[in-house]
């Protein structure tokens, strides 16, 4: 049975927000230079390029790329053989995101209570998702969300027989009246099945999945495909004034669900799509 | 087309700018978003004074990350407009006569833009490292406990915007999706 001690959590978590907001991850930055060189009109390119030096002024004079450096949703996907010492878990996974945000320089966006709304002045606590996976080591995700896509989020629980075809118009509908204030291009999240809660987490999980990656799944890969071109033939574009790139990435995640229900979820997210994962393994 | 203009943003300056035109703005604008503009919202509501008179003034809807050491501000993009479309109409009519912003606005702002002559501005979204350098100095005028979401004083210089809504009504946005 290995061991890994919070402080060690601590540690990589703090660094893991203070990265994900400074620097594109790798496989957005693929995406990025991929969808750059596919966009044709003159406002969307200017547009593109502001981007593009967006982030290098952002990695070079560490300004985090966006203002709304959000609120941090952690992946924890423990190994079911693993031995966590030191501190309540919970608590050093909130620990790590207040040092990143407050030494980070890192903008404290969480208010205390939906209604009340005190800011808590460190952006805790963070949103935490918890997974008993096989194994002996921890690995952590950390997707600092921010709000002005995860408020264009949709969730829809459709009849079995609105079939793929519902699920299609439920993931247009949601990316066409989000427009411009998801700052597109997007990142598109998409949950089909489980629960009503479920089928949200899936597709969040779904946002940390590589954005050049496609589904395991024939026919789901197929769904991804053919969104992206849909979502793009909206012409909705960068910064929503015009454009052929209005997606850079659609990622769909399945789960098994209920013989009565379809339930599906879109997150939409940006064109940062912040996130960042290790693997601790202990000692 | 591309257009350099200076604050105060009089009514006069608003007229010629057309929806789609590059803007680049130098002078002060002050910032407010969610709370800040509640708060106000509820001061005019009860009577109370303001903690600025609006006229000509822009509002740039936005609250920026802490600045390190040495720098002026931090990450200052813009936040999603229409989270302030209920306030807004009130402030127009009060002689505010710019906003600063991103994404789509409702009919009582767009109706509150015409009647007043004033003008809706798009910064771009996701680009707060690169608009943090055209802020040349930043002072919390009110509201201090909101944090992020006080009202600050910034001096800018060629702040780059588009216009989204100009004092006729032509909807940059809505011509967009028209297409």
């Amino acid at each position: 049975m290995k061991t890994i001690h919070t402080d060690d959590i601590i540690k990589n978590i703090k660094e893991m927000c203070i990265e994900a907001n400074h620097f594109y991850s790798d496989d957005m930055n693929r995406v990025f230079c991929d969808a750059c060189k596919k966009e044709t009109s003159e406002v969307g390119s200017g547009i593109f390029k502001q981007l593009e030096e967006n982030l290098e002024i952002a990695g070079k004079d560490m300004i985090p790329i966006c203002q709304d450096t959000g609120m941090a949703v952690v992946f924890l996907e423990i190994g079911q053989d693993l031995h966590i010492e030191g501190m309540n878990l919970r608590d050093a996974v909130n620990e790590g995101v207040r040092q990143g945000y407050v030494d980070g320089y890192l903008r404290k966006s969480v208010v205390n209570d939906p209604i009340i709304r005190e800011n808590t002045k460190d952006n805790t606590p963070a949103i935490i998702h918890t997974d008993i996976v096989p194994g002996d080591e921890l690995k952590i995700t950390i997707a600092p969300k921010g709000f002005g896509s995860e408020n264009m989020s949709k969730q829809f629980m459709l009849k079995p027989a609105d079939g793929i075809e519902g699920v299609k118009e439920a993931i247009i509908s949601t990316v066409a009246s989000a427009g411009p204030n998801a700052c597109p291009p997007f990142v598109v999240g998409v949950g089909i099945g489980g629960t009503f809660e479920y089928s949200a987490i899936l597709s969040k999980k779904a946002l940390t999945r590589a954005a050049d990656s496609s589904s395991d799944i024939p026919y789901v890969k197929e769904l991804e495909d053919e969104m992206l071109e849909k979502i793009n033939a909206l012409g909705i574009g960068p910064a929503g004034l015009g454009g052929d790139v209005t997606a850079l990435a659609v990622n769909i995640e399945t789960y098994p669900t209920h013989i009565a229900g379809l339930p599906v979820a879109i997150n939409m997210c940006c064109h940062v799509n912040r996130h960042s994962s290790r693997v601790l393994k202990g000692n | 087309m591309e257009v350099k203009i200076s604050t105060p943003l009089t009514k006069d300056k608003i007229k010629d700018l057309k929806a789609g035109d590059f803007v680049y703005i130098t002078g002060t604008i002050y910032t407010a978003r969610d709370a800040a503009h509640k708060r106000m919202y509820e001061a005019v509501g009860n009577g109370e004074k303001l903690p600025l008179d609006l006229t000509d003034e822009v509002i740039y809807y936005m609250g920026p990350s802490p600045a390190r050491e040495g720098r002026v501000i931090g990450s200052a993009g813009p936040t999603t407009a229409s989270r302030m479309d209920k306030y807004a109409p009130t402030f127009l009519d009060m002689g505010q006569s710019a906003m600063i912003g991103k994404g789509k606005r409702s009919d009582a702002v767009h109706e509150a833009i015409v009647r007043n002559g004033a003008v809706y501005f798009a910064a771009i979204g996701g680009a707060g490292a690169l608009l943090s350098k055209k802020i040349k100095a930043s002072e919390v005028i009110a509201y201090d406990d909101l944090g992020t979401e006080a009202i600050r004083k910034l001096t800018v210089e060629d702040f780059p915007v588009i216009v989204v809504i100009d004092s006729t009504g032509r909807d940059l946005y809505q011509e967009v999706m028209d297409k």
